[in-house]
C-alpha cells in the first residue's frame, strides 16, 4: 500500500493495521526516515518537500510491485509525506512482512534504495543564509545500483 | 503540450507549469530540450546542463531519445531527494 500525503503518522498504529489478522507474518521490518537539523556544516531550520501529484504514486507503486516481485511479501506499506517538515518530524516510512526476516529486512532497504533515486521528491531546506535545494546524492545512486547487479 | 518544472528548475525558469505546441520538427525529448534552452538565459542556465536534469513523459521516466506527440504531459526535473 502506498500513500503520499503532508500529515504526520503514527508508526506503531501503521505497522498493527498492516499486519492485523495476516498471521502468516513471521516479521516486520521497518524504516523510518526523519528531518535532521544539520546538513554537513550547515543548520536547517525547516525542509519542505515538493512533489509531482500523480508520477509520485505511480512510481511508488511500481517500485512496491517490484519489492513484491523479488520477495515473499505478505504485506507492505510505504508513506511519504511532502510539504513543511520541522527538524525530528517524520518523513518517510517504508514497512515490510513477510513470513521470516530475511525478506523483511532485504526488501524494506530495497523500498528506500530505490524510493530515494526514483520517487520524485525534491526537498528545500531552510538554512541560515536562506532555503537552498538539496543536491542529489551520488551515494544514494550507488545504493540503488547494487540491487541491478547479478 | 503540457510542460512541468520541478523544484530548482522550477525556481530558476520561474513557472511551474505552461502549455506548448509542440513545434515544428520537434520529435522526441532531447530536440524539446535544445529548443527550450534557446528560449533564453534562464532556460539555458536551468537545462544546460544535461546530466542534472530527468525527463517524465505522461508520468513515466524516458530517456533522451522518448518520441513526443501533442497532447503529452512533459515533466522536466532534477534529480530526485526524497527519502
Amino acid at each position: 500500500m502506498i500513500r503520499v500525503q503532508p500529515e504526520d503518522f503514527d508508526v506503531g498504529a501503521e505497522i498493527e493495521a498492516l499486519t492485523r489478522g495476516k498471521t502468516g507474518i513471521g516479521g516486520v521490518a521497518s524504516f523510518v526516515g526523519l528531518m535532521r537539523d544539520v546538513a554537513g556544516d550547515k543548520s536547517i531550520s525547516a525542509m519542505t518537500l515538493e512533489h509531482y501529484p500523480g508520477m509520485t504514486e505511480r512510481e511508488l507503486e511500481r517500485i512496491e510491485a517490484e519489492a513484491q516481485r523479488r520477495w515473499p511479501l505478505i504485506a507492505s506499506l510505504v508513506i511519504h509525506r511532502y510539504g513543511r517538515m520541522l527538524p525530528g518530524d517524520r518523513i518517510v516510512l517504508v514497512a515490510t512482512a513477510s513470513a521470516h526476516r530475511a525478506a523483511a529486512f532485504e526488501s524494506c532497504e530495497f523500498l528506500m534504495d530505490y524510493l530515494k533515486t526514483k520517487a520524485p521528491f525534491w526537498k528545500q531546506e531552510e538554512t541560515p543564509e536562506g532555503a537552498r535545494w538539496v543536491a542529489a546524492d551520488a551515494s544514494d545512486d550507488a545504493a540503488a545500483s547494487r540491487w541491478t547487479k547479478e | 503540450m503540457k510542460l512541468l518544472y520541478f523544484a530548482h528548475l522550477r525556481t530558476k525558469i520561474g513557472t511551474a507549469e505552461e502549455q506548448l505546441d509542440l513545434p515544428p520538427g520537434i520529435g522526441d525529448v532531447a530536440a524539446l530540450l535544445e529548443f527550450l534552452k534557446g528560449r533564453g538565459p534562464k532556460f539555458a542556465d536551468a537545462l544546460g546542463n544535461r546530466k542534472a536534469v530527468r525527463v517524465a513523459v505522461n508520468q513515466t521516466y524516458v530517456g533522451w531519445d522518448h518520441p513526443l506527440k501533442p497532447g503529452d504531459e512533459v515533466a522536466i526535473f532534477p534529480p530526485v531527494t526524497g527519502g
